[in-house]
């Protein structure tokens, strides 16, 4: 019984001091340790170990939470606290210390607020499935973002983080769902094609103007929605009724009535707003109305509008060239034309289908390729038509062929700016002390590797020459064959040997076999493989050499035996600059451009190995293959200049390949440090690495042991 | 009704399946067909390809075989083989020998699965030549007057290793099929199952939905097949959103969050 006793005072200060660093940082806990002291010992367990593990993250936030844990540990059940203390680690890593430790201080909010997520639906959790609704639904592919209010600028919906008003967690989805449907009708139906701020601004109440437009509008909305989404409609009605939205007065249900007809645009609203502004008073919103924004709205759509003109005449430039070359090839007579491109036949409106455009140049029907397809019904759809100034091709000054290249950003570029995460890939990466991920926490970029043309390569094929030689022969004798498998049931061919004999069989008496068939049957290799190739500073000279021949030596033998691979190489310095190095993507051809590349290698900043083995298994995953093999070449354990020391680094490189394994990826580890037997076991796994002894075997091995591995 | 069975080259379809013409697909193929041209069907899966060439064989009156190409089929599966039979071997003829011969439409579905061997077979068939070597026999098989090769192909979906060589697609009349315009698609729906109009159109209306869908999630929108499918389905009165969970969001994807916003579009509608 004795070791089911609580933990005394003393025993919890000694392990509090440790947790809470009070060497430095001198927190008194004799206190607290005496309150923690009174607790049973299950209790005491579960407290201590979660002070460890947000202490790990920050030392005052453990301090923090051990204060107010203790407070309200009997009010509240385990989940509810760990949630809580999680939520305050994930805010320190996004906002930092000041704002995680308000969390822990109000400790209240975060309790209405588990509440609120208990029967509200929270749009982080719901988002992908209201994009792909709002995708679903017809018109330009519209974003989803958080904001405190409910809008929508034309492009992007604004909705409020979590939705909490109605009973459930699947009402509120309900809302959720009507919002983005009503919000996607404003943009489909055009309820900005009117240029609503200068309309207002005309009026003696701009405020009340809107409002009243607001009011209007979405009832012909409504009417909209009821025609081309009937169920949508129904529910619309039913969470209205929920939330106890006024039926309409008999004044109000006349204007309604008036917008009814399917031809009624956004113009019919603004002459009722118009002429009603005096004696009209707007209803109290519905609940699933949100906001009007017409300044924001109207800037988006003209920038989008002053982009979307560009991009369509210089389409239609491109149009205009290519129809005008394929003519002169036919050597036809009419050659000659003043290029003008006409519409035809503009299947309007208020319905879901997609807008219809057919282009006329000169009077000949043509095909408008598909981004131009897409481009004239975004137009349409924010104009209502197309006016004849966008359809006339780009004159000399205005064409920018850089359309039709697909652009990239620079990555050197972003960090120039002050937002460093554009464009970035991020990672969760994973903190052992904390027993949870830290959310997208490496930003990680492709750079492409310098080539070097040099004479590495040949100097390599030389130096190694019999050696490339007997490895051709080698892989080549494991390219896929095809293997006649005779003597069975059934087949292509009869297997004449087993003919014979099962016919002598017959004479004899004895029981024919019917096993006499042959058949042809192929085995296929069907690997991908990847490398990841240690760039870390640590290997500069030798090392770096060596790698370098050990990765053309093993190109030599790839290309002989016709499985597909990729090479990357990867660096980093701390969290935010981690960097994969492009040195042969699975797609390319083994070319000089590739050898110079490798040729290019060279060493960079630090060894964070996580982020370069999740991104790198999104690519495998993306090659359709049987096999897939991720092969790190490194000489080293994870190390970065910020925390990713020891055992930290270490563990996240574990998780990292647990998550490979869980993918079905084989990872396997080729190194060159004579201590990664204390660790790469607990990493790769027992029999999923090599340590080499010398650094020169690395040329020679790195082949061989891919040759075991996929045989 | 009994089943009965009935010689692959003795199969004549005698009522008239139900095609809805979208351009001059019938008269091109009728052309090509007096010209001993061998057509190409390129288009998604479930635009009704198939469907044309039972309406296409039914028009000429000439017998249909069709082959589902999959990964294992080899040349000899389509060109024949020897088998034993009691103390001897006799020759057994391939479905495409057996086309060949009886002067039939042979309808090479889905092509691109078969093994690359296979394509080849089909080559000397394909031009002006119209033989079929039978290596094994030691033959030269010529085909009749009334024989007509046709494959099909789906560009979408498959993988580059598995593209159509130029060598094949060059000898080829091609016909690119795809999901008929919403009227006509309404029309096809309505006629094949017997559903009201306007239930047909809400369908159509759910279709392009998930259409509007493919590349941001869907694999694949949702193809005349699966409208048919479910239509049937409300005709034997299923109410319309289970008809189209089971029979269409179902079939199109795994994925918990599509499948969810799938199902939200459909009660959207209905």
């Amino acid at each position: 019984m004795s070791s089911k006793l609580p933990l005394s005072s003393d025993e919890i200060l000694k392990r509090l001091d440790i947790y809470l660093d009070v060497e430095f940082t001198f927190y008194q806990n004799e206190k607290h340790a005496d309150v923690l002291a009174q607790l049973p010992l299950d209790r005491q367990k579960y407290l201590l170990a979660w002070i460890r593990r947000t202490a790990s993250t920050h030392h005052e936030l453990g301090y923090q939470f051990m204060m107010h844990s203790i407070d309200i540990l009997n009010e509240l059940d385990e989940e509810i606290i760990e949630t809580w203390a999680l939520h305050a680690m994930d805010v320190y890593d996004i906002k930092g210390l000041y704002p995680s430790l308000e969390v822990i201080r109000n400790v209240n909010d975060f309790l209405e607020l588990a509440h609120e997520k208990e029967a509200g639906s929270v749009l982080e959790e719901e988002s992908g499935i209201l994009l792909h609704f709002a995708h679903g639904l017809a018109g330009r592919k519209l974003k989803l973002e958080q904001s405190e209010q409910a809008y929508t600028d034309t492009e992007t919906i604004f909705l409020p983080a979590i939705e909490a008003r109605l009973a459930d967690k699947k009402q509120n989805f309900s809302l959720y769902k009507v919002m983005v449907a009503y919000m996607w009708a404003q943009a489909r139906f055009g309820s900005y094609r009117v240029k609503l701020s200068t309309e207002a601004g005309r009026s003696a109440n701009p405020e009340k103007f809107l409002s009243l437009f607001h009011a209007v509008e979405t009832l012909r909305l409504e009417h909209c929605l009821a025609r081309e989404l009937p169920g949508l409609y129904r529910q619309m009605k039913q969470v209205k009724q929920q939330l106890n939205d006024q039926p309409l007065s008999a004044q109000w249900q006349e204007i309604s009535e008036l917008l009814s007809a399917e031809a009624s645009t956004v113009n019919d609203s603004l002459d009722i707003v118009k002429k009603n502004i005096e004696i009209l008073n707007a209803y109290k919103p519905f609940c699933y109305q949100g906001e009007l924004n017409p300044e924001i709205a109207e800037k988006i759509m003209q920038a989008r509008l002053d982009e979307e003109k560009k991009q369509l005449k210089n389409i239609l430039r491109k149009l205009q060239e290519d129809l005008k070359d394929s003519k002169e090839a036919q050597s036809l007579e009419d050659a000659q034309s003043d290029g003008k491109f006409e519409l035809k036949d503009i299947q309007e409106q208020n319905s879901l289908q997609d807008f219809k455009v057919e282009i006329t140049l000169d009077d000949q029907p043509i095909a408008p390729p598909e981004d131009a397809k897409n481009l004239l019904s975004s137009i349409l759809q924010d104009l209502g038509e197309i006016p004849e100034e966008y359809l006339v091709a780009a004159g000399d000054g205005e064409y920018d062929p850089s359309y039709f290249e697909e652009k990239e950003e620079d990555p050197d570029e972003v960090w120039k700016g002050t937002y460093h995460e554009d464009g970035a890939f991020l990672y969760n990466e994973w903190d052992f002390k904390r027993q949870n991920y830290r959310k997208n926490w490496c930003a990680v970029r492709e750079q492409v590797i310098k080539p070097i043309h040099d004479n590495f390569v040949v100097n390599t094929m030389e130096k190694h020459g019999s050696l490339i030689k007997h490895l051709r022969k080698t892989f080549e004798a494991m390219r896929d064959e095809n293997q006649l498998l005779k003597r069975q049931t059934n087949g292509d061919e009869i297997d004449i040997d087993a003919y014979v004999e099962a016919l002598a069989d017959a004479k004899d008496g004895s029981e024919m076999t019917e096993r006499l068939y042959m058949q042809m049957k192929r085995t296929e290799r069907n690997i991908a493989v990847c490398f990841m190739v240690d760039m870390s500073g640590s290997t500069k000279g030798w090392i770096n050499d060596a790698e370098r021949e050990a990765l053309i030596l093993l190109c030599e033998s790839l290309e002989s035996l016709g499985d597909r691979y990729a090479i990357y190489g990867f660096s980093g310095m701390a969290r935010k600059r981690c960097e994969i190095y492009t040195i042969k993507e699975f797609g390319e051809m083994y070319d000089e451009e590739i050898k110079a590349r490798i040729s290019g290698i060279q060493p960079k900043d630090y060894t964070r190995m996580g982020f370069a083995i999740r991104h790198l298994n999104k690519k495998l995953l993306d090659i359709e293959a049987k096999t897939r093999i991720l092969i790190t070449i490194s000489d080293g354990k994870p190390d970065d200049y910020d925390s990713y020391r020891g055992e930290y680094g270490i563990e996240d490189t574990r998780r990292a390949l647990v998550e490979t394994r869980r993918e079905g990826i084989h990872p396997y580890c080729i190194t060159i440090d004579r201590e990664a037997k204390d660790y790469l076991p607990h990493m790769y796994g027992a029999a999923a690495y090599t340590v080499l002894d010398e650094i020169r075997e690395l040329p020679l091995k790195v082949s061989d042991i891919y040759r075991r591995l996929t045989t | 009704m009994e089943s009965t069975a009935i010689k692959t080259e003795e199969y004549f379809i005698t009522k008239e399946p139900f095609y809805q013409p979208v351009a001059d697909e019938v008269e091109i193929f009728e052309a090509a067909y007096q010209q001993k041209l061998p057509v190409l069907l390129k288009g998604p899966t479930g635009c009704g390809k198939t469907r044309f060439m039972e309406h296409m064989a039914w028009r000429l009156k000439k017998p249909l075989i069709t082959v589902s190409c999959h990964d294992d089929l080899t040349a000899s599966d389509l060109v024949g083989r020897y088998l034993i039979q009691g103390g001897s071997t006799t020759w057994v003829d391939g479905p495409l020998a057996r086309a060949v011969r009886a002067g039939a439409i042979c309808y090479l579905d889905e092509i691109v699965e078969a093994r690359k061997d296979t394509m080849v077979v089909i080559h000397p068939l394909a031009d002006d030549r119209r033989v079929l070597p039978m290596e094994k026999l030691g033959e030269v098989l010529e085909a009749k007057a009334d024989f007509c090769l046709s494959i099909s192909y789906n560009p979408g979906y498959q993988s580059v290793l598995k593209d159509l060589k130029q060598s094949t697609r060059q000898r080829f009349i091609a016909l690119e099929f795809d999901y008929p315009s919403a009227d006509i698609e309404t029309e096809i729906i309505a006629k094949e199952t017997g559903i009201e109009q306007s239930t047909a159109a809400d369908l159509v209306k759910f279709a392009n939905m998930t259409r509007n869908l493919k590349g941001s999630g869907l694999e694949e929108g949702s193809s005349t097949r699966l409208l048919v499918h479910a239509a049937k389905l409300m005709h034997s009165g299923i109410s319309p959103t289970t008809a189209c969970h089971t029979a269409i969001s179902q079939a199109l994807t795994d994925d918990h969050d599509m499948l969810i916003a799938v199902n939200e579009l459909c009660s959207s509608i209905f």
